[in-house]
C-alpha cells in the first residue's frame, strides 16, 4: 500500500503546478548549499593546499576543470534520461527539463575547455592539443549546439521536444562512437581523469595524504558543482515551464478571439 | 466495411481545435465536409488518414483503407503523366493506370511532363492518383480547386463510379457537386477551452 | 519498394534534379587544395587521403536538403505515409537512392583526384575501399538528419550542424583506413570498425529516421 502511494508520488512531479510549487519550496536549500560548498572547496583548494612540486600553482585549476568537466558530461546524461520518459510517459515538465538543462550543459563544456587550455599551456606548452579527451569535449560541445538548435528552429513545443528527444538519443550512441573512435585516432597527452585518480594525476607522490590533501577540498567543489547544476536546471525548468505556459494561454486567446 | 468515428477530438499544433465527433461512412456513400476556414476541416483528414495521432475517441475500419489527397499534389514536374500515375500504382500495389487517364480525360496528356500541365490539368492529374491506389475511402482536401466546370463534372462522376463500386468518400469542399451526399457540418464540435485553472501536464 | 527506387533515380537524373552536383564539388574542393596548401608534391600526397575523405563529406552533405524536402513539399510524403509501404522502408531506399546518385560516384571519382594529389600507389585501393564501406553509412545519417529538419524553413544549415558531428566516427575510421594504406600500415582495425558503424547505422537508423519523419508529418 505504502509502496503504491510512493511510485505515485515519483510522477506527481511531471505537473507542472506541482513541481513548481515543489521546486521554490526546495530552491533556497539548494542555491545556498551549493554556495556554500564552492565558496568552502575553493578557499580551501586555492588557499589552503600546498603547491605541487611539479606543476606548482597550475594545478589549482583542477578545482574547477574536473567538476566542470563531470558535470559536462553528466548534463547530457541527464538530458538523455529526461528524453526517454518524455517519450515513454509524455511528462512535459520532462521534456522542458532537458530542454533547460542543455545551456548549462554548454557553459559546463565550455568552463572545462577553457579551464584545460589555460591549464595545458603551462603544462604541456600548448594551448590546444588534439588529444583524444579534449578533442571527445569538443565534439560534445558539437552535440550541445545541434540539440539547442534544433529546440530553437522548431515553432510547435510537443513536435520540438519529441525531435530534439529523438537526438538526444541518437546523438548519445554517436558521441559514445565518436569518444572511442578519437581514442582510436590519438592517444594523447591527457592523463587519466577519474576522480579517485584526480589527486594521483597532479603528480603527488604515491603517499595517500599527500593525495587527499587535494581530493577534499576537491570533493567539496564537485559537490558544489552538483547543487550549482541542481539550482540551475530547476530555476530554468521553472522558467521554461513559465515560458510553455504563456504560449499556451496566447494559442488559447487566439482560439476563443 | 464501415469507417466509424467515436467521440473523436482533433488537436493542430497541440491545441484541440475540434471535440465530440460522431459519425460513420458507409459503402457507397459520400459525406461532405463542411465548415468555416481554419476550424479543422484538414486536420480532421488528416488524422483519419492516420498521419497524426487523435487526442481521443476511436476511428474504425480506416486502417490501410484510405487514400488522402492533400492540397498539393505530390506531382513531380519532371516526370510525365503517366510515369507519375505508374508509380503511385505501384506504390499501392495496383497497375493499371487506364481506368485513371479516362476517367480524367489524360489520354492526350500522357507523355507531357508535369511540370508543363496547367493547374487544373495539375489538379486532374493529382486527382487520378486516387484512381489507381485502388483503396476504398477517398479522403479529398478541397479537390476542386484550379479546375474548370467540366473538370468539376469529371470528378463528380469519377466520384460517383467510385462509389457505385462500393467505395465511399469523404470530401471537404465548398462547391455544389451534385453528389447526393449527406453533409457533415463540423461548426458546432468547434473545441471549447478547458477551464482556466485546469492547467496540468498538458498545459491546455 | 523498388518503384520508389527507380522514381528516385529518374528524377536524379532528370533535369534540375541535382545529379553531378555532389561530385562538381568534389572536384572543386580538390582543385582548391594545392592553392590553399601549396603545390610540393610531398606535402599533397601526406594529407591526401584526408582531404579526399573530407571532400567526398562535404560532397555528399550538400545534397541532403533535397533527399527528403522535395517530397514533402509537394506532399509526396503524405501519400507514401498512408501507403502500404512501411516509412522504415521509404527513408531506407531514399538513402540507398541518395548514395547510387551521390555516394558511389564520389567513390569513383576518388581515384582520378587522387592523382590530381599525389596519393601514394598503395593508397588508390584503400581510398576506394574505405569510402565505399563509409559513403552508404554517411547517406543513411544523412536520411536522419534531413527527416529532422524536413519541416523547416531554413533547414539547410541546421541540418550541417546536426549531421556533422555524427560523421565524426565514419571520418575518423574511414580516412585513418586510407591515411594507414597510404603509408602501408595495417589497416585490418579501422577497417572493421567503419564497416561495423555503417552496418550497425542501415541496421539500426532507418527506425529513428522513421519515427522523426511520423512526428514531422503530423
Amino acid at each position: 500500500m505504502s509502496i503504491a502511494a510512493k511510485t505515485n508520488t515519483l510522477w506527481e512531479y511531471a505537473n507542472p503546478r506541482k513541481f513548481l510549487a515543489t521546486s521554490e519550496r526546495v530552491l533556497p536549500f539548494f542555491w545556498m548549499s551549493s554556495l556554500l560548498c564552492l565558496v568552502v572547496g575553493l578557499t580551501w583548494g586555492f588557499f589552503f593546499t600546498p603547491d605541487d612540486y611539479k606543476q606548482g600553482s597550475t594545478v589549482k585549476i583542477i578545482y574547477l576543470h574536473v567538476p566542470a568537466a563531470l558535470m559536462a558530461i553528466n548534463c547530457w546524461l541527464m538530458m538523455l534520461a529526461t528524453s526517454l520518459v518524455w517519450l515513454v510517459r509524455r511528462h512535459h515538465v520532462s521534456a522542458l527539463a532537458a530542454r533547460a538543462a542543455a545551456p548549462v550543459g554548454i557553459v559546463m563544456t565550455l568552463i572545462a575547455l577553457a579551464t584545460g587550455a589555460i591549464w595545458g599551456q603551462p603544462m604541456w606548452g600548448t594551448w590546444w592539443a588534439w588529444d583524444p579527451r579534449l578533442t571527445a569535449f569538443l565534439i560534445l560541445f558539437l552535440f550541445y549546439l545541434g540539440y539547442v538548435a534544433l529546440w530553437e528552429a522548431i515553432e510547435d513545443s510537443d513536435t520540438a521536444a519529441d525531435l530534439t528527444s529523438v537526438l538526444c538519443l541518437v546523438g548519445s550512441v554517436f558521441a559514445l562512437l565518436s569518444r572511442y573512435a578519437v581514442n582510436f585516432w590519438n592517444q594523447g597527452l591527457h592523463q587519466g581523469a577519474s576522480v579517485m585518480r584526480a589527486a594521483a594525476v597532479t603528480g603527488a607522490d604515491t603517499e595517500e595524504k599527500v593525495s587527499n590533501i587535494y581530493f577534499y577540498p576537491l570533493l567539496l567543489c564537485i559537490i558544489g558543482f552538483v547543487l550549482l547544476f541542481i539550482t540551475l536546471v530547476l530555476y530554468r525548468t521553472g522558467t521554461e515551464i513559465r515560458a510553455r505556459r504563456i504560449k499556451a494561454l496566447l494559442a488559447r486567446e487566439r482560439l476563443n478571439g | 466495411m464501415t469507417l466509424t468515428v467515436t467521440d473523436l477530438a482533433i488537436t493542430r499544433g497541440g491545441i484541440p481545435v475540434l471535440e465530440g465527433l460522431n459519425f460513420s461512412l458507409q459503402t457507397g456513400q459520400a459525406l461532405i465536409l463542411r465548415g468555416p476556414n481554419g476550424i479543422g476541416k484538414t486536420t480532421l483528414l488528416r488524422t483519419l488518414a492516420g498521419l497524426q495521432p487523435a487526442l481521443n475517441g476511436t476511428i474504425d475500419g480506416a486502417e490501410d483503407r484510405i487514400a488522402y489527397a492533400s492540397h498539393s499534389d505530390g506531382l513531380k514536374p519532371t516526370l510525365s503523366v503517366v510515369e507519375n500515375l505508374t508509380f503511385w500504382a505501384s506504390v499501392f500495389g495496383t497497375h493499371d493506370i487506364q481506368p485513371a487517364l479516362d476517367a480524367f480525360a489524360l489520354n492526350e496528356l500522357s507523355d507531357r511532363h508535369a511540370g508543363n500541365l496547367s493547374a487544373g490539368q495539375k489538379r486532374r492529374l493529382g486527382l487520378a492518383r486516387m484512381l489507381v491506389t485502388g483503396r476504398p475511402i477517398w479522403m479529398l482536401d478541397e479537390p476542386t480547386v484550379s479546375l474548370d466546370k467540366s473538370a468539376v463534372q469529371m470528378f463528380a462522376d469519377a466520384v460517383r463510379a467510385h462509389l457505385g463500386q462500393g467505395g465511399s468518400a469523404l470530401i471537404a469542399t465548398h462547391i455544389d457537386l451534385g453528389l447526393d451526399g449527406a453533409v457533415l457540418d463540423v461548426g458546432p464540435n468547434k473545441a471549447k477551452p478547458k477551464p482556466i485553472d485546469d492547467f496540468d501536464g498538458g498545459f491546455l | 519498394m523498388i518503384a520508389l527506387l527507380l522514381r528516385d533515380l529518374k528524377l536524379a537524373f532528370r533535369a534540375g534534379g541535382g545529379f553531378g552536383l555532389g561530385l562538381a564539388f568534389f572536384l572543386i574542393v580538390t582543385v582548391l587544395v594545392p592553392f590553399s596548401v601549396g603545390p610540393q608534391s610531398s606535402l599533397l600526397s601526406t594529407i591526401a587521403p584526408g582531404v579526399l575523405w573530407l571532400g567526398a563529406l562535404l560532397a555528399c552533405l550538400l545534397s541532403l536538403d533535397r533527399l527528403l524536402a522535395l517530397d514533402w513539399e509537394d506532399g509526396s510524403l503524405d501519400l507514401l505515409a498512408t501507403a502500404p509501404l512501411p516509412l522504415e522502408a521509404v527513408v531506407s531506399i531514399k538513402a540507398l537512392a541518395h548514395w547510387l546518385t551521390t555516394g558511389l560516384p564520389l567513390v569513383l571519382a576518388a581515384p582520378f583526384l587522387g592523382v590530381l594529389l599525389n596519393l601514394p600507389v598503395p593508397g588508390f585501393f584503400w581510398l576506394v575501399i574505405s569510402l565505399l564501406i563509409g559513403t552508404p553509412a554517411m547517406s543513411v545519417i544523412g536520411t536522419f538528419g534531413a527527416a529532422l529538419t524536413v519541416g523547416l524553413k531554413r533547414g539547410g544549415l541546421l541540418l550541417s550542424l546536426l549531421v556533422l558531428p555524427l560523421y565524426v566516427p565514419t571520418l575518423i575510421f574511414g580516412a585513418e583506413v586510407a591515411r594507414r594504406g597510404a603509408t602501408g600500415m595495417e589497416t585490418q582495425t579501422p577497417l572493421l570498425m567503419l564497416a561495423g558503424i555503417t552496418a550497425a547505422t542501415i541496421a539500426l537508423l532507418p527506425f529513428a529516421s522513421a519515427a522523426v519523419l511520423r512526428i514531422n508529418l503530423r
